[in-house]
């Protein structure tokens, strides 16, 4: 372990995120491991449901740090992002002050506009954590957000600095641990992703789907944790407007557990398809005979090594 | 400095004697606009001001005080660098000699009384910098028309096409505006109540001023798609300038080709000219042959693109004749996917410009209830039409029929299809 309890090596940092649970492929820990190593941000493109959120949450448990989470979504802007002023609570302290006339009304404004009346927002927040651990610092989902916010993210990530006029240049005394992710909506701007190093999670393969699932949900039976996996591999390569990923399976794989069935058969596929495919061209197209041609496909023996 | 020749009449002669330094410069300003640079007052009064602090007699840093001020774009750049060196007389060899560039021999030819638009001397043609955004008026190039505005683009020569192109560049395009979710400060019917304190402390307590803000409006994005299979290959060059004028007009726009297959061609458009973009695409996007799937092509776009580029509900503009030897089941279901992702799907179809043409193809058919717009692209008339319609698309989108479950066909899985 070195400064800030950082693991020392990509082997301890893959151990970490074992103790975790989470399963991730040597590519991937090694760009966390660097990000950490290097304090540069860390930027996760994919496919919806692979688990980029979930890099950022693991990371802060078994670092066992803060973890400050900012949703991003379109309007967003640094008054939601970074601070915002208490106006309501200024208003009153306006008319506090009023009302007792012994009060000094000369500094008033630098009263007004002082650490009382700030609200933290989360990229503050993050920085002004206090020294020691670092916190992890989650932009989700930075796609959603306005290309002008991608822009202000800049200075901060490069500096790990923000400015309020009022108040002066705040720095973050550890510089947080920032995770990014993007569903990829969008192309993310080049300067931003300069100053990041960037990882593109894929799909699970077979082994890697089916451990997932063995470690997420331990009580499912051996042969139905085989068989879904097959089965959701081979739905990846139908043709689809939206292609399932690990938390769908993970969902589909506790509602059958709930359900207590031991085995897949095409007539629980199609009872519980609505787990997996959430378009409805999607249910239409591979409901009734097709999920029959699929789950036989998948089951064959030749399918079995990946 | 040269003495003023022939162009003395023209209204852009600079007024040669020194001490008339501001005069021109107003000229010029007047100039650069009338050419289609956007260029500000305040940016002249910039201008004017920051000569003081150069030495005028060095032409480099004259040249290149202009240019920092006015400029903002860089495709401004060269029709500027044309503009301040017909208007200062600046012979071409003395400030790029590395390009062995002749200097201007004779005088150029002067017309009588120069159309508004044109400038004497100075090259009409401006094909390669549409002006977009630059020149608000649609008549620009019209008093110096020759080609009909009527006429078919399929009977068009090389020369009626490179007037053509100018005068779909002179046209204005501009996309119906999209609320988005981001505030300004302006005035609106929210009251702005971050900002309310500062200005009212002066007031004591009061609440006297009360700032506002409002929602910020943006341009749609724009999505084309045209048909470039051998059914279309009379209409397929003119076609492509007309993209080409449209996707490098949009700060958004994103432009594909299908024929049997997809491809992106946004990154290659981004180049100048169309003739230079045309050999840099791959061989079977051009060959402007075989028959055309449209259903395919557009399935391809939905799974591979739609998710990255359909972002805030842009504009779909869907070029091609609807010859379709695809399954007309797959091209409904994929419209109607298609449709439900954009804001106004509009299919132009260069067929339709005649009178006789009805839209009775299998392809045509099935397409038919998913579209919002159907409408002409076949001569420069059917371009103005559109430029309005364009301009006039309303806030709100069209009433769309829903979708039966019984109208959705069924896709066969063949992973060998699949791009990853």
């Amino acid at each position: 372990m070195t400064e800030y309890g950082l693991p020392s090596s990509i082997d301890s940092l893959q151990e970490l995120l074992d103790r975790e649970l989470y399963v991730a492929d040597r590519g991937l820990a090694t760009s966390i491991y660097l990000a950490l190593r290097l304090g540069r941000p860390l930027l996760l493109e994919g496919e919806a449901g692979v688990g980029k959120t979930e890099v950022a949450k693991v990371l802060a448990s078994g670092l066992n740090t803060e973890l400050i989470r900012l949703q991003c979504y379109e309007g967003l802007d640094v008054n939601h992002a970074v601070y915002e002023w208490n106006y309501t609570r200024q208003l009153l302290d306006i008319r506090l002050r009023e009302s007792d006339n012994s009060a000094d009304r000369s500094n008033l404004t630098t009263d007004l506009f002082s650490q009382d009346f700030l609200i933290k927002r989360p990229l503050l927040r993050a920085l002004e954590a206090p020294g020691g651990r670092p916190p992890v610092l989650l932009i989700d989902e930075l796609d959603r957000a306005d290309e002008e916010f991608e822009g202000y993210l800049l200075e901060l990530l490069s500096d790990y600095q923000i400015t309020i006029p009022e108040l002066g240049t705040i720095s973050a005394v550890t510089p947080p641990i920032v995770v990014i992710t993007s569903n990829r909506t969008r192309e993310l701007h080049d300067a931003l992703k300069r100053r990041c190093l960037y990882w593109w999670i894929g799909y699970p393969s077979f082994e890697k789907e089916h451990r997932i699932i063995r470690e997420k949900i331990p009580e499912a039976p051996t042969r139905l944790a085989e068989q879904v996996t097959r089965f959701v591999q081979k739905l990846r390569t139908a043709e689809l407007y939206k292609v399932s990923g690990i938390s769908e399976t993970l969902d589909w794989m506790a509602a059958l557990v709930a359900l207590d069935r031991q085995e897949l058969d095409v007539e629980t596929i199609n009872e519980t398809l609505g787990l997996i495919l959430k378009t409805q061209e999607d249910l239409a197209a591979i409901g009734g005979q097709q999920a029959q041609t699929l789950f036989e496909q998948s089951q064959m023996p030749s399918e079995s090594v990946q | 400095m040269s003495t003023p020749d022939d162009l003395s009449q023209s209204r852009y002669s600079p007024v040669a004697d020194s001490g008339h330094l501001l005069p021109n410069l107003i000229l010029f300003g007047r100039l650069l606009r009338d050419i289609g640079l956007n260029v500000p007052a305040g940016a002249m009064l910039e201008a004017v001001i920051a000569l003081d602090h150069i030495d005028i007699g060095h032409q480099q840093d004259f040249y290149h005080t202009l240019q920092t001020l006015l400029i903002h774009r860089t495709q401004d750049l060269s029709p500027f660098d044309e503009a301040f060196r017909m208007f200062w007389r600046i012979p071409r060899n003395t400030r790029s000699p590395q390009k062995g560039l002749a200097p201007p021999k004779g005088p150029p030819q002067t017309q009588g009384n120069t159309p508004s638009g044109q400038i004497s001397g100075y090259p009409a043609d401006t094909s390669t910098e549409p002006t977009l955004q630059g020149d608000p008026t649609t008549t620009l190039s019209y008093s110096t028309r020759r080609v009909s505005r009527t006429k078919d683009f399929a009977t068009f020569s090389d020369a009626e096409m490179a007037e053509a192109r100018d005068m779909m560049a002179a046209l204005k395009w501009t996309l119906g505006m999209r609320l988005t979710r981001r505030w300004q400060t302006g005035r609106g019917t929210a009251i702005d109540l971050r900002r309310v304190v500062r200005p009212n402390l002066k007031f004591g307590a009061e609440l006297i001023t009360l700032p506002r803000r409002r929602r910020r409006w943006r341009m749609r994005p724009l999505v084309l798609l045209c048909d470039v299979s051998g059914s279309m290959e009379r209409y397929s060059r003119m076609l492509l300038h007309f993209i080409h004028t449209l996707a490098r007009g949009f700060e958004q726009a994103e432009t594909f080709l299908f024929s049997t297959s997809l491809t992106r061609v946004t990154r290659q458009l981004a180049k100048r000219a169309v003739d230079d973009v045309v050999p840099t695409l791959p061989r079977h996007v051009t060959e402007w042959s075989g028959g055309t799937r449209i259903g395919e092509a557009l399935k391809r776009f939905n799974v591979d693109w739609a998710r990255r580029i359909m972002g805030h509900a842009p504009v779909v503009l869907l070029i091609s004749d609807g010859w379709d030897r695809g399954d007309p089941a797959k091209l409904a279901a994929e419209m109607a996917h298609l449709q439900r992702r954009c804001y106004r799907l509009i299919w132009l179809n260069p067929l339709l410009g005649s009178p006789r043409y009805r839209p009775l193809t299998r392809g045509m058919q099935a397409a038919l209830p998913w579209i919002d717009d159907f409408l002409p692209v076949h001569n420069l008339a059917s371009l103005e039409a559109l430029a309005a319609h364009l301009n006039d698309l309303p806030p709100q989108r069209t009433w769309r029929r829903q979708q039966g479950l019984q109208a959705m066909p069924r896709f066969t899985a063949t992973p060998t299809q699949l791009p990853h």
